[in-house]
């Protein structure tokens, strides 16, 4: 041993020696919350896990994971009402992330570049009966084909997509990007028979020896309202109309055309009426423009491209070349009310968009299954009161959009094959919701939000070209990096920095932190400082 | 500009790392194999500003140097806290010199480095604000003044912390301390006292001065690299909040330091041979009230009856600081 100096007696040490940690009250742990986008989605997509991907340019795995829960990502980029942005936490710093146009982009990307779902290495054995091929429907059969099941699609009409391609007009939704999106779920071994109506759910069942069906088929016939009408009047219904731009059957509208209704049937009928020559396309509402059930983005729109709106007002008669409007009132609860002024409008043709009733027609005698308001009674687990035959989409209750059809698809086929292995599908414990107060948004760039291009209003108004156009790589990656990734790590290393006591251990790109708890003394600078507010505080057991 | 600001990148060189950057643009901190030149197991306070910054400051050193550096230690919180004998936690050669004398010292290292031809080998002095603007003022203008080759650091927690918090020559107008107590018609420290260190070193005219604070820590990396690309006597002075002597929570440390930049309070720029080249401007402009309310040690400002008179007359201090550097762009701050 080395001489040691004057008045020195031990050998020097190093401070490792003392467990700091021991002075410790409260500890630092890593959460995983659940960010507000993925909590609003419909379709239960991990919203921040795939941005997080595209942040790092890795296109590819995004959409990988984007389409574990969605299998229809460039539609869902175009004609998703995106809640997710609407709960988006940056809304509250500057604007939302333009999450549903990143989707498009990787839905558009994977088109291009043809990617391809990858099949499961087994299959189950068990066999499924789709009833209907529009979100729903496909949704099921993509996800039940992805767990290793025979999927047999059933669509009455002659193409699929239901309401995609019958309800939301080609502007909106090119109809290249709908049939190759359906195509790969087909590709993934699904059999899609067209033109083949089931008019009997239990002998279609018992005939093809399915073992679970899942029934989508839909909310087709239009409702109607009790209108006065001379016999030349010329009244069609918005699903026929929208139905015959598809079949080839355009309608024949005239020159001024009347649209009675206020959801996004409504603006889609009138904005196709001007697309099709009509110099009038006026929307009579009974309502006001707040009220209004349609899209606000949607409303907007049409009103560029020149439709007319009737607040207030509903039509009391209709005859050969003019109807009748009567102007209404809200009263103290909203609801409109007469006021006995009435007015006339000229019009060629007046179309009904009153909303959709579900075709029950082929649920007759089946034991157990309910009807209810029109719709049909499914348990949470989306069954119907008869075991085995499950339903989902606009014939059942709730939101009738596509993404909640997409929703309800995946939702029932985790629950078909659960209840084909004899067992019940538990919906994971969700985590905390990562709010906009367990941020700390200081961190993050300023960055305004990307816009879409738009189509030349003149070219809107004569032809259906898509109206919005998508982001290139460069906004799309832009947009993707206004990402907060709220909740979850996104390896800032802002932990790893900012501890005084160099507790925090890095274990490498894609691993993550681990906390030394020898030698952290729970100072919390961590959780403070983290901007996505991925650590918290728990008390220590003293 | 030394330290160019990243955009666009999500947090951009907000945040200590980033995963999106090139590797050679990342932070010294964000590496795995960062010196950790005061490593664990050391007894500062829970969220301390000042062991922080230090590692901050000598790990970036360490970084720019190859490695080849030596640090001289004044009396001091940062001294106590890391070498209680016989332990140590530094991984640095490392003297603990006299509360006073840390500049002489380390003139001495480097004098003898000159004459081993060891100059690629730097040195670095380090102290808090007691060791700095009171004890050790005269070494330190000594240093200067010879312009000898080396980087001063100072620690600047603006009191005595290590010995109970008495007031330093660093110490704001209206703080309370131990020895300025808010009693009767004293409202803390008194104004018209105190001394600005970096003005003063700027004053000697030496090739390089800078203040940083610890929740910037790209800027405060980018000017101990800019530190040691100059030969001859530099300095850096960085903020760094301490919880037990200002009285905030231990989480709130680097809110602190960012409250402090600002506000205005302190001024974060640079100067070279006495001139200010740089300025690090106010991304968000908020008034002095939101730094000093979360302090103890300026409560009595906010108690009732209150004082709003004193809280005008620090946010003038603030205000001078920002009109004389001129802190706030006037055109889009990001």
């Amino acid at each position: 041993m080395k001489p040691k100096p004057f008045a020195i007696t031990l050998d020097p040490g190093s401070s490792l020696a003392n467990h700091t940690g021991s002075w410790r009250t409260v500890r630092p742990e890593y959460v995983d919350r659940l960010p507000p986008c993925n909590h609003a989605c419909p379709a239960g997509e991990n919203v921040q896990g795939w941005l997080f991907h595209a942040e790092a340019g890795d296109y590819e795995q995004a959409w990988r994971v984007l389409t574990r829960d969605n299998p229809l990502p460039a539609v869902m980029g175009r004609v998703c009402y995106h809640p997710c942005e609407s709960s988006c936490n940056r809304g509250q710093l500057d604007q939302s992330v333009g999450i549903n146009a990143i989707e498009r982009y990787l839905g558009d990307e994977a088109l291009r570049r043809g990617w391809k779902f990858q099949p499961p290495e087994r299959q189950s054995g068990k066999r499924v009966l789709v009833i209907g091929a529009g979100p729903s429907g496909l949704s099921a059969a993509y996800h039940l084909a992805m767990r290793g099941h025979a999927v047999t699609i059933r669509e009455a009409g002659p193409v699929a997509g239901g309401m995609m391609r019958f309800g939301i007009p080609k502007y909106r939704l090119p109809r290249e990007v709908l049939d190759a999106e359906v195509q790969r779920i087909v590709d993934l071994g699904v059999t899609l028979e067209l033109n083949s109506k089931v008019d009997d759910v239990l002998a279609a069942r018992r005939e093809g020896g399915f073992d679970a069906v899942f029934l989508a088929v839909g909310a087709h016939i239009a409702k109607r309202a009790y209108i006065p009408a001379g016999s030349a009047a010329k009244m069609l219904d918005a699903v026929s109309v929208l139905r015959g731009m598809e079949t080839g059957e355009q309608p024949l509208l005239g020159r001024r055309v009347v649209v009675y209704g206020g959801g996004n049937t409504a603006l889609d009928v009138a904005r196709t009426a001007k697309r099709l020559g009509a110099e009038e396309s006026i929307i009579v509402y009974r309502r006001t423009r707040e009220k209004m059930p349609a899209h606000e983005s949607e409303l907007e729109e049409a009103l560029q491209e020149g439709v007319l709106v009737k607040w207030l007002s509903t039509i009391k008669q209709a005859g050969e070349s003019s109807i009748t409007v009567e102007k209404m009132a809200l009263d103290a609860k909203g609801n409109p009310q007469p006021t006995g002024q009435f007015e006339t409008l000229e019009a060629d043709s007046v179309v009904l968009a009153l909303g959709q009733d579900v075709d029950l027609s082929l649920l007759d005698g089946v034991p157990g299954l309910e009807v209810a308001d029109g719709v049909v009674k499914v348990d949470d687990s989306m069954m119907t009161g008869h075991p085995g035959i499950f339903a989902g989409g606009d014939m059942v209750k709730g939101e009738r959009t596509v993404t909640v059809g997409i929703g309800h698809g995946k939702l029932a086929a985790r629950n078909v094959d659960a209840w084909l292995r004899g067992e019940q599908w538990v919906h994971p414990p969700q985590h905390e919701l990562a709010t906009f107060d367990k941020l700390n948004t200081w961190y993050y760039t300023d960055a305004p939000k990307s816009k879409q291009p738009i189509l030349d209003t003149i070219r809107r108004q004569s032809t259906f070209d898509e109206v919005v156009g998508g982001y290139d790589e460069t906004t799309a990656q832009f947009e993707a990096r206004r990402c907060l990734s709220c909740g979850n790590c996104f390896e800032c290393d802002n932990c790893y920095g900012v501890c005084p006591d160099n507790a925090v251990i890095k274990l490498g790109p894609g691993k993550r932190y681990e906390f030394n708890l020898d030698y952290c003394k729970g100072c919390g600078i961590c959780v403070s400082e983290c901007p996505c507010g991925a650590i918290r505080t728990v008390a220590e057991e003293i | 500009m030394t330290h160019q600001p990243i955009r666009f990148y999500q947090t951009g060189t907000f945040t200590v790392g980033n995963r999106l950057l090139a590797q050679e643009q990342r932070s010294v901190q964000a590496q795995a194999g960062r010196t950790n030149s005061l490593n664990s197991g050391h007894r500062a306070c829970q969220g301390c500003g000042e062991a922080l910054g230090a590692r901050y400051a000598i790990d970036a050193a360490m970084d720019a140097t190859n490695r080849q550096l030596v640090a001289a230690n004044a009396t001091g919180c940062l001294e106590v806290f890391s070498t209680p004998y016989p332990e140590t936690s530094w991984q640095i050669p490392w003297i603990h010199s006299l509360f006073g004398n840390a500049a002489a010292v380390a003139t001495g290292i480097a004098a003898a480095m000159r004459v081993k031809g060891r100059e690629n080998v730097r040195v670095v002095a380090q102290g808090g604000d007691g060791g700095t603007t009171d004890i050790g003022f005269g070494c330190l203008s000594g240093m200067f003044e010879r312009n000898d080759d080396v980087l001063y650091i100072c620690y600047d927690n603006e009191a005595y912390m290590n010995t109970g918090v008495q007031r330093s020559s660093a110490t704001p107008p209206a703080a309370r301390t131990n020895t300025t107590m808010p009693v009767g018609s004293s409202t803390g420290a008194r104004f018209g006292q105190g001394k600005n260190l970096p003005r003063i070193a700027m004053a000697h005219e030496i090739p390089y001065v800078a203040t940083a604070t610890v929740a910037e820590l790209r800027d405060l990396e980018a000017k101990v690299r800019r530190a040691m690309e100059f030969r001859g006597a530099r300095y850096i002075h960085i903020l760094v909040p301490c919880p037990l002597g200002w009285g905030h929570g231990s989480a709130e440390t680097i809110r602190m330091a960012r409250l402090a930049k600002e506000t205005g309070i302190f001024p974060v720029f640079e100067a070279e041979h006495g001139e200010v080249t740089n300025v690090s401007k106010i991304r968000r402009p908020l008034p002095v009230e939101e730094y000093l309310r979360p302090q103890t040690r300026f409560a009595h400002l906010f108690k009732p009856p209150g004082h709003p008179e004193i809280i005008a007359r620090l946010q003038q201090l603030a205000d001078r600081n920002i009109r004389r550097y001129g802190l706030l762009d006037t055109e889009a701050a990001s």
